[in-house]
C-alpha cells in the first residue's frame, strides 16, 4: 500500500497528520486511560472550579427561569412587532449545535467513519445537553408555560388539540423525537462501557450504580451481535433526524409569509447551519478536554482536521444561503424582500449583520490553510467566532425580519433586556454544568470503539477482511 | 311653650339662646321652626327620635344600596345581561354634548354618542368616551375635609351659614364664586339667586378649556357675545385660521360630520375645498387640500391679506410661500360668495376671530354657512379680567368667602396672576372638584365632586339646546353636586339637585313642578336627551368698527414664538388621571403620557437637538431626545423637543394640562407644566421665547414614528381632477392577486358574512374609535414604561403617514383593527387553534386556550395583535373593575388578543334576530369604532347583502384591501383618499 511506502509526516505532536489514535496504545493502556478519568484520578481543581463557575450559571437559569414565570414575558424585551428575539433565537442555535453529535455518530457510523470513534461519545452528550437547553426555550417563551403541554396530542375532556398546519406542533415532534432518539443512541451505546467500569470500579457504590446502568452487560458474543444491530438500527433511525430536525425548525420561519423568513431555501441552509455550528461546538469541547484530560492521543490532530474540513464545507452552504436570499430579493423584484436585504444590510441593526458576516462566511475562510487548520489554538478562537456567528444569523434571522416587516407604522425595534440575557448564558452554565458531570462520570471516550483502533487490532482486522 | 309644663333637655334648650337655635338650625334646618312652634313640637320630638334612630342605621354618610339576593320582583325593564340605555349630556368648556349611556345592572359601561343630539349625532369624542374610566378612578376625592380632617356635611352647612350670616349685613361683600364656564342654565339661575341675595359678593369665571378667544373675538367684531354656528354642509370653500373645527371645538363632532358628508367623491362635484393656516399640524390641517404652515403671529397677518384681496381691511402685500397661497384661497372664496365660510380656532387672539367675522360678513356666508345667536355659556365674561380681579380682591384681603366650583385655579391660572398666593389670604376657603388637586391644597374644605353620570343638572349645547343630565348611578364616593352647593349658600340647603333642576324647568315651563303635563315633558326630556326644540333661534348682529382692528402688538421682543394648546388628550390637565386618555397616542405625534415642545425638524436642527429612536422600541416605542429649557419673561421650564415634519419654523408649539403635582397616581409626574409659562398678556400665543438646550436626555413613549409609505400602496390617494378622469387611477402600480389562484375550492359563507369598509377619506383622525373599542373591549392600560418598550394594547390604531415634503407634507390617517383575512396568516399557525376562523368569516379568538407563542402576531402583516406581556389588568381595585363591560372577557398575562368585530355586538343583534326569526339588518350592528366615528368613515355590515351599505362600498372604485398582494384577502378593505387641489395652487 502506498501509505506504508511513502514518509510519513510528523505533525508538532509527534504524530502522523492522518493518525486517529496516538502512537504506543495497546488494548489495555486504552482502556486504562480513559477509565482511569472516571474511576482512579482525583478531581482536579479545574474541574472543580469550573464544575462551580457552570454551576452558578445554571442557578442563574433558575432564577431567571422562576422570576419569569412568575412575572411573565415581559421581563424579556420581546414586543410587537418583535414577538419572538432571543428566545428563539437560543432555541434554533442550542438545537443547531446538537446536530454535529448526531452526524458524527450517526451518518458518519454509517458511512465507516472510523476516526469518528474518539468524538463520537461528548459528541453525543453535547447533542443531548443542547437538546436540553434548547427544549427550555418553546416551553418557557410561552405567556403560559403552564398550558404548553397542549402542544402535545394529549387525549383530553377540554377539546384542546393541536392544530396541525402549525410549524410549531412539527416542532414539537422533531425536537421531542430528537431527543429521545439522541438519549437512546447515547445509552446504548455507553452500555459496554459502563460494564467496563462496573468491572473496574474499586467502589461499592460505583460498582452498583454502573452496574445498575450496564443492564446486565456480560460481553458475550450474543450480547455483541445483538448490541451491533441495535445500535446499527438507532443509527438509521437518527440519520434521517439529523436533516429533519432543523429542516422542521426552519419551518417555523419558511411557513411564515414575513420577508426575510418566506423562503424555500431555508431547510438545507439551516442544516448546514445547524452542522457548522455543531462542529464548531464539538471543536471549541474538544480542544480544552484533550488538553485538561491529555487525551492527544485519542483526539488527535486528525479529528480536528477533519471537523476543520466539515465546518468550510458547510461554511460555504451557508454563505451560498445568503447569497441566494440576497440574490432572489433582487431578482423577484419585490419591494418587501429588497427592503428586507437593504434594512439588514444598512438598517440600525446593520452590526449585527456585518459581524454575522464576518463571523461565519470571511473568518472561516482561513480554514482553507492547512497550516491555520492544523493550529490548535487558531481553530479554537475559530471554533468560537462561528459559534457567535450562528448565533448572530438567528439573531438577524428572526429579529431583523420581524421588526420592520409589512406596515412602516408598526416598525419598531427590539433591546434585550438583563432577563434576556441572564436567561441565554444560564442556560450555556447549565449545558457546562451537565458536560462536566459527564466528563467526570461517564468514559467521555468510547473505550471499546477506542480499543479496535489500536493499530494492531486494526491490522487485524484488516487481515480478517482480506 | 304656652301651655303644658316646660319640658327641656338642655340648659341652652331652656335658655332658648340665638346660639342654640343657630347650632340647631345647622343640624336640622327645617326643623328650627318646629321646636319653638308649640303645635309641632311633638312632632318635632317624634322626627327627633327617629332621626336618632335612623341615624346609627345609616352611620352618618349614605351608604350605597347593596343587595345580595336576586331580584324577587324584577325591576322594569331590567333584565340581568342585557343593558340599558339612559341618555343624559356632557358638559366641556362651557358645551354640552348629548350622550347616550350604557348600563348593565345599574353601572356605566359605556358612553355613546345621542343620535338625536344635535352636537352628537351618535358620535361622541374622545372625552366623553374615556369619562365612564374617570367614574371609577379610586383617585377621587371621597370624603369631605376640613384642613384634610374628614368633616360630615353637615359641619359644612354650619360653617356656610356662619359666613353667609356674618355677609349678610355687609351685602355678602366679602363672598367670591370662582366656576368655569357655565352653561347649565340652573346653575346659573342658583348663582343669580346668591348674587341676588348678595348683591355685594361676586361671582368669577376661570375655565381653560372654555372658548374665551371665540367669544372675546365675537364682543370685538359685534359689540356683543354672541355665538357662531357653521353650517359646513353649505360650504363650497373653507378657510381655517388655525381654526381647529375637527378637533377642539365646540360643535366639532357635528361640524365634523357635516365637512366630511361634504367630501364624498362619489359625489365628486359637489365636494368642498378647505384651506388652512396653522402652526400645530392639527386633524384640520390634515384634511385641508392647502396647508400653509405659519407662525402663530403670521396668521393674523396672511388672514389679513386674504381678508384684504376680499376688500375687507387693508394689508401689506403677501411675500415668499403665502403669495401663490393668499392670492388662490381670496380668488376661491371670491367666486363662492355665500357658499363659503372663515373659520378661526381657540389658538388665535381675538382679532382673528373677528376678523374671521367681518370675512363671513364680506362674503355674503351670514345666515348660509353661519348663524348667530346668544351665547351657549351664560354670562361669558373677560376670563383673564375675570381671575385677575378676583387675584387683586383676594390680595387685597377683601375676599372672606371663597367658593371654587371645579375646575383647578391654582394649576391653570395664568403664570403671571399670583392666584395661589392670594388664595391663601381668604379667610374661608371652598372647593368642589372631583380630585384633591393643587388647588385642593390651598383650601381648608375641600368637597367631592360628583361625577356627571352621577348627578342631576342641565346643560346646553352648542346650538344652545338644553339636555337633562340624569345619573347612572349614585354618587359613588357620596359626593355633592355644584347645585348642592349652591343650595347651601341659599335658603334651598335642603333641596335635592334633581328638585332644583325640575323645579327649575317647570317655572321655565310655567307649570308646577307636580302637573302630569309637566311629568310627560321631564320623561320625554329625559328619554331623548334633550329638550326639542330648545335650540337658540338665529339673530342678527352687526359689525362694529372694531371688527378689522389688529391685535395689539407686542414690542419686537426676538426669540422664538410659542403656541399654546390644549392637550388633545387631556385638555387643560382635568383629564390627567385618565389612563385611557394617556395612552391615546395623540394625533400627529403619536406620543403617549407626556407632553412635548414641538417644533419644525430645521428649527431642532438650528438648537442643536436631536431625537432618534432607541433601542428599547424603536420607532414603535422609545424615542429618545434632548431637554431643552424654555424661557419667556422671567418664567422657565424644561420639556422635551420633539420635532414634527409640518411644524413652522423659529416656533414651539406646546401643550396645556400636563406637569401635574397632585392629579392622582396616573397624572403626577407626567410631562412638564406650560401653564407655568402662559401669561395673562398672551393667551393665544406668546413671543421672546428663548430656548437653551440643558444637554439632559429624556424618552418620549411614541408609538409611531416612522411616517413614511415606503412606496407600499397602504394608503392610496389622488387628486379630485384625477379621480374623475379615472376613479382607478389611485391604485395603478399595485396589484391584487386573482381569487382563482387555488386549487382548493372557496370556502362559502352561507348566512352572514362580515365586512368592514374605511373611508381614509373621510377619517379625521380624532382617535374617538381607539377611546371607544378601549371602553368596549376592556383593553388595559399599560403605563409608559411598557410603551418605551412597544407593547401598547391597543385593538385598533390610528396609523398617521406623510407624503410629500417634509416643511410641509399631506398627512394621512389610517384606523387599522384586525383585518379579518379570510386567508388569516395568523390562524395557519397557532398550535393550539386559539384562533381559529368563523363560519361568519371572522378570524375569533379563543383566549382560554392561548398558550402565548406570539406565532401569530409574528405571522399577521398588519401587526394587530397585542399580547398580554405582563399582567397588565387590574384584578384588584374594586373600583376599576364596576366599570368593565361584562360582554368582554378581561384578558390575562400570557394571551393574544386583538379586534374581533365587537362580536359581542354581532352575538346581541343575532340573539335579538333569532328571537324574531328574521335576518339582521344592516345598520343593526354597529361596532364600537363605527358608533362613536363623527364622519362616518367606519362601516360594518354583511358582505352577502348586496344592499348592505359595506357591500356597496367595497364595490366602490376607490376600494382597495392594504397589502392585497398577500393574497391573506382581508374583510376590512379602505376607500381611497380623493383631495380636491386647487389646480392653481397644484399638489
Amino acid at each position: 500500500m502506498a501509505q506504508n511506502v511513502l514518509p510519513v509526516k510528523m505533525n508538532q505532536e509527534g504524530m502522523p497528520d492522518t493518525a486517529v489514535i496516538g502512537p504506543g496504545h495497546n488494548i489495555t493502556s486504552v482502556t486504562d486511560k480513559i477509565a482511569s478519568i472516571v474511576l482512579t484520578e482525583k478531581t482536579g481543581i479545574v474541574w472543580v472550579l469550573g464544575f462551580l463557575v457552570a454551576a452558578a450559571g445554571a442557578g442563574m437559569l433558575l432564577m431567571s427561569l422562576s422570576y419569569l414565570v412568575v412575572k411573565g414575558i415581559g421581563i424579556w424585551g420581546n414586543n410587537i412587532p418583535v414577538g419572538w428575539a432571543f428566545d428563539i433565537t437560543n432555541f434554533v442555535w442550542w438545537i443547531g449545535i446538537g446536530h454535529a453529535g448526531t452526524l458524527i455518530s450517526a451518518i458518519l457510523l454509517l458511512l465507516k467513519q472510523s476516526w469518528r470513534t474518539s468524538i463520537n461519545r461528548f459528541a453525543e452528550a453535547m447533542t443531548l445537553f443542547a437538546v436540553a437547553c434548547a427544549g427550555i426555550f418553546p416551553l418557557f417563551h410561552t405567556g403560559r408555560p403552564w398550558l404548553a403541554y397542549w402542544l402535545f396530542p394529549l387525549p383530553n375532556t377540554m377539546g384542546v388539540w393541536p392544530q396541525f398546519r402549525s410549524p410549531l406542533v412539527w416542532d414539537v415532534f422533531a425536537v421531542s423525537t430528537y431527543a429521545t432518539v439522541s438519549a437512546l443512541f447515547w445509552f446504548v451505546g455507553l452500555v459496554p462501557d459502563l460494564a467496563t467500569l462496573r468491572d473496574r470500579s474499586e467502589s461499592k457504590v460505583g460498582r452498583v450504580i454502573y452496574g445498575l446502568f450496564a443492564l446486565g452487560w456480560r460481553g458475550s458474543a450474543m450480547h455483541w451481535h445483538r448490541y451491533e444491530t441495535a445500535y446499527l438500527l438507532l443509527a438509521g433511525l437518527a440519520t434521517p433526524l439529523v436533516v429533519s430536525v432543523h429542516t422542521v425548525v426552519s419551518f417555523d420561519f419558511a411557513v411564515g409569509i414575513l420577508p426575510g423568513w418566506h423562503t424555500t431555501i431555508f431547510p438545507p441552509y439551516f442544516v448546514a447551519g445547524a452542522i457548522y455550528s455543531g462542529f464548531a461546538m464539538v471543536i471549541t469541547l474538544a480542544v480544552p478536554i484533550r488538553y485538561f484530560y491529555g487525551l492527544q492521543d485519542f483526539i488527535t490532530m486528525r479529528h480536528l482536521q477533519n471537523m476543520a474540513k466539515v465546518m468550510l464545507v458547510t461554511g460555504l452552504v451557508v454563505a451560498y444561503g445568503y447569497g441566494v436570499e440576497a440574490f432572489m430579493a433582487w431578482y423577484s423584484a419585490n419591494n418587501y424582500e429588497g427592503f428586507m436585504v437593504l434594512n439588514r444590510i444598512n438598517g440600525p441593526y446593520w452590526p449585527f449583520y456585518w459581524a454575522l458576516i464576518a463571523c461565519n462566511i470571511v473568518i472561516p475562510q482561513l480554514l482553507w490553510f492547512k497550516s491555520v487548520r492544523t493550529n490548535i489554538p487558531m481553530l479554537f478562537v475559530l471554533s468560537l467566532i462561528i459559534n457567535v456567528g450562528m448565533w448572530l444569523e438567528r439573531f438577524v434571522i428572526i429579529v431583523l425580519s420581524l421588526h420592520r416587516d409589512f406596515l412602516p407604522s408598526s416598525w419598531g425595534m427590539f433591546r434585550p433586556t438583563f432577563w434576556d440575557f441572564s436567561t441565554f448564558f444560564g442556560t450555556i452554565g447549565l449545558f457546562l454544568t451537565l458536560l462536566f458531570l459527564f466528563c467526570r462520570f461517564l468514559p467521555m471516550i468510547s473505550i471499546f470503539e477506542m480499543r479496535t483502533m489500536v493499530p494492531g487490532k486494526r491490522v487485524a482486522e484488516g487481515e480478517h477482511a482480506h | 311653650m304656652t301651655t303644658g309644663k316646660a319640658f327641656w333637655r338642655t340648659l341652652d334648650e331652656l335658655a332658648d339662646d340665638p346660639s342654640f337655635r343657630e347650632r340647631l338650625y345647622n343640624e336640622f334646618p327645617s326643623e328650627v321652626e318646629a321646636i319653638s312652634d308649640p303645635t309641632t313640637r311633638r312632632t318635632f320630638l317624634k322626627l327627633m327620635g327617629a332621626s336618632l334612630a335612623l341615624a346609627g342605621v345609616t352611620a352618618c354618610t349614605r351608604q350605597p344600596e347593596e343587595k345580595i339576593v336576586p331580584y324577587v320582583r324584577q325591576p322594569e325593564e331590567l333584565v340581568l345581561g342585557k343593558p340599558l340605555f339612559f341618555a343624559t349630556a356632557m358638559s366641556l368648556g362651557g358645551v354640552a354634548t348629548g350622550l347616550l349611556v350604557e348600563s348593565h345592572e345599574g353601572r356605566p359601561t359605556k358612553i355613546e354618542g345621542n343620535p338625536l343630539h344635535p352636537g352628537s349625532l351618535g358620535a361622541a369624542d374622545v372625552f366623553n368616551q374615556s369619562a365612564a374610566l374617570s367614574l371609577y378612578d379610586p383617585d377621587r376625592a371621597k370624603t369631605i375635609t376640613n384642613l384634610g380632617e374628614i368633616r360630615p356635611w353637615a359641619e359644612f352647612l354650619a360653617m356656610m351659614r356662619a359666613t353667609l350670616i356674618s355677609q349678610k349685613p355687609l351685602q355678602g361683600v366679602g363672598i367670591r364664586i370662582l366656576t368655569e364656564a357655565v352653561n347649565s342654565p340652573t346653575l346659573a339661575a342658583q348663582i343669580q339667586d346668591v348674587l341676588s341675595r348678595f348683591p355685594s359678593a361676586k361671582w368669577h369665571q376661570w375655565d381653560p378649556t372654555s372658548r374665551q378667544h371665540t367669544m372675546l373675538g365675537a364682543r370685538q367684531a359685534f359689540g356683543e357675545f354672541v355665538e357662531a354656528q357653521y353650517k359646513f354642509e353649505n360650504a363650497d370653500v373653507i378657510l381655517s385660521l388655525d381654526g381647529d373645527f375637527l378637533g377642539l371645538a365646540a360643535g366639532a363632532l357635528r361640524y365634523a360630520r357635516e365637512f366630511a358628508e361634504r367630501r364624498r367623491p362619489d359625489d365628486a362635484a359637489h365636494m368642498n375645498r378647505l384651506y388652512a393656516l396653522e402652526t400645530m399640524p392639527s386633524f384640520t390641517g390634515a384634511k385641508a387640500d392647502h396647508r400653509l404652515p405659519l407662525k402663530p403671529s403670521e396668521i393674523e397677518v396672511v388672514a389679513r391679506q386674504i381678508a384684504a384681496a376680499l376688500g375687507v381691511g387693508s394689508a401689506s402685500a403677501p411675500s415668499g410661500d403665502a403669495q401663490k397661497f393668499v392670492a388662490a384661497a381670496a380668488k376661491d372664496l371670491g367666486e363662492h360668495r355665500g357658499r363659503s365660510l372663515v373659520v378661526a380656532g381657540e389658538s388665535q387672539p381675538p382679532a382673528v376671530h373677528a376678523l374671521a367675522h367681518a370675512m363671513n360678513q364680506a362674503l355674503g356666508n351670514v345666515g348660509a354657512t353661519v348663524i348667530y345667536t346668544e351665547p351657549v355659556e351664560i354670562a361669558p365674561v373677560d376670563q383673564v379680567a375675570s381671575i385677575r380681579e378676583l387675584t387683586a380682591d383676594m390680595d387685597a384681603g377683601r375676599v372672606d368667602l371663597l367658593v371654587i366650583i371645579g375646575g383647578n385655579p391654582v394649576f391653570t391660572a395664568p403664570a403671571d396672576v399670583p392666584f395661589a398666593q392670594a388664595l391663601a389670604k381668604v379667610q374661608n376657603r371652598v372647593r368642589l372638584g372631583l380630585y384633591e388637586d393643587e388647588t385642593s391644597a390651598f383650601c381648608q374644605w375641600q368637597i367631592p365632586q360628583v361625577h356627571f353620570l352621577e348627578e342631576w343638572s342641565d346643560a346646553r349645547a352648542f346650538d344652545g339646546t338644553v339636555s337633562i343630565v340624569q345619573p347612572l348611578i349614585a354618587p359613588l364616593y357620596g359626593g355633592r353636586s355644584a347645585h348642592e352647593v349652591l343650595a347651601a349658600m341659599s335658603d334651598r340647603q335642603e333641596q335635592t339637585p334633581h328638585d332644583l333642576v325640575r323645579e327649575h324647568w317647570a317655572a321655565k315651563e310655567k307649570q308646577a313642578a307636580t302637573s302630569p303635563d309637566f311629568e310627560a315633558r321631564w320623561r320625554r326630556w329625559l328619554h331623548d336627551g334633550l329638550m326639542a326644540d330648545s335650540a337658540f333661534t338665529p339673530r342678527t348682529v352687526s359689525l362694529a368698527a372694531t371688527a378689522t382692528a389688529a391685535s395689539p402688538v407686542e414690542a419686537a421682543a426676538g426669540g422664538y414664538e410659542i403656541s399654546y394648546r390644549l392637550d388633545p388628550s387631556i385638555l387643560d390637565g382635568r383629564f390627567a388621571n385618565n389612563g385611557w386618555l394617556q395612552e391615546t397616542p395623540k394625533p400627529i405625534t403619536k406620543l403617549t403620557w407626556d407632553n412635548a415642545v414641538i417644533l419644525s425638524p430645521a428649527t431642532a436642527e438650528k438648537l442643536r437637538v436631536d431625537q432618534r429612536p432607541a433601542m428599547r422600541g424603536g420607532e414603535h416605542g422609545e424615542i429618545l431626545t434632548r431637554l431643552i429649557e424654555l424661557k419667556l419673561g422671567n418664567r422657565t421650564v424644561r420639556g422635551p423637543v420633539f420635532a414634527i415634519p409640518g411644524h413652522p419654523d423659529d416656533c414651539v408649539t406646546v401643550h396645556l394640562g400636563y406637569g401635574r403635582q397632585r392629579g392622582g397616581h396616573i397624572a403626577d409626574g407626567a410631562g412638564f407644566n406650560a401653564f407655568a409659562l402662559r401669561a395673562s398678556n398672551g393667551m393665544a400665543y406668546g413671543r421672546g421665547l428663548q430656548m437653551t438646550e440643558t444637554g439632559e436626555g429624556y424618552s418620549l413613549a411614541c408609538t409611531q414614528y416612522h411616517h413614511l409609505l415606503e412606496g407600499r400602496g397602504i394608503v392610496r390617494a389622488i387628486s379630485r381632477d384625477e379621480f374623475v378622469r379615472d376613479p382607478k387611477a389611485m391604485h395603478e402600480g399595485f396589484e391584487a392577486p386573482p381569487r382563482t389562484l387555488t386549487l382548493y375550492p372557496e370556502y362559502k359563507y352561507d348566512g352572514y358574512k362580515w365586512g368592514m369598509a374605511i373611508d381614509v377619506n373621510a377619517c379625521t383622525g380624532c382617535n374617538a374609535c381607539i377611546v371607544g373599542c378601549v371602553a368596549e373591549n376592556n383593553i388595559a392600560v399599560i403605563g409608559k414604561d411598557q410603551v418605551l418598550r412597544g407593547r401598547e394594547m391597543h385593538w385598533l390604531r390610528l396609523d398617521t403617514y406623510f407624503a410629500g415634503h417634509e416643511t410641509n407634507p399631506e398627512t394621512y390617517f389610517q384606523p387599522m383593527p384586525c383585518m379579518q383575512c379570510e386567508n388569516a396568516p395568523c390562524e395557519v399557525v397557532c398550535p393550539v387553534g386559539a384562533t381559529v376562523h368563523s363560519h361568519e368569516g371572522l378570524n375569533d379568538m379563543v383566549y382560554n386556550r392561548c398558550v402565548g407563542t406570539r406565532y401569530c402576531s409574528n405571522n399577521c402583516p398588519y401587526k394587530v395583535r397585542r399580547f398580554n406581556y405582563l399582567l397588565y389588568q387590574d384584578f384588584t381595585t374594586p373600583s376599576t373593575m364596576l366599570g368593565r363591560n361584562p360582554d368582554v372577557t378581561v384578558r390575562s398575562r400570557g394571551v393574544m388578543e386583538k379586534c374581533t368585530y365587537c362580536v359581542q355586538r354581532i352575538n346581541r343583534a343575532k340573539i335579538d334576530s333569532e328571537k324574531q326569526s328574521r335576518r339582521i339588518e344592516d345598520g343593526e350592528i354597529k361596532t364600537a369604532c363605527q358608533q362613536t366615528c363623527p364622519t362616518d368613515a367606519i362601516i360594518f355590515g354583511d358582505l352577502n347583502d348586496p344592499n348592505s351599505r359595506v357591500a356597496r362600498l367595497q364595490k366602490e372604485e376607490r376600494n382597495y384591501a392594504v397589502l392585497a398582494e398577500l393574497n391573506t384577502r382581508p374583510r376590512t378593505t379602505y376607500l381611497g383618499v380623493v383631495r380636491n387641489v386647487n389646480p392653481e395652487l397644484g399638489e
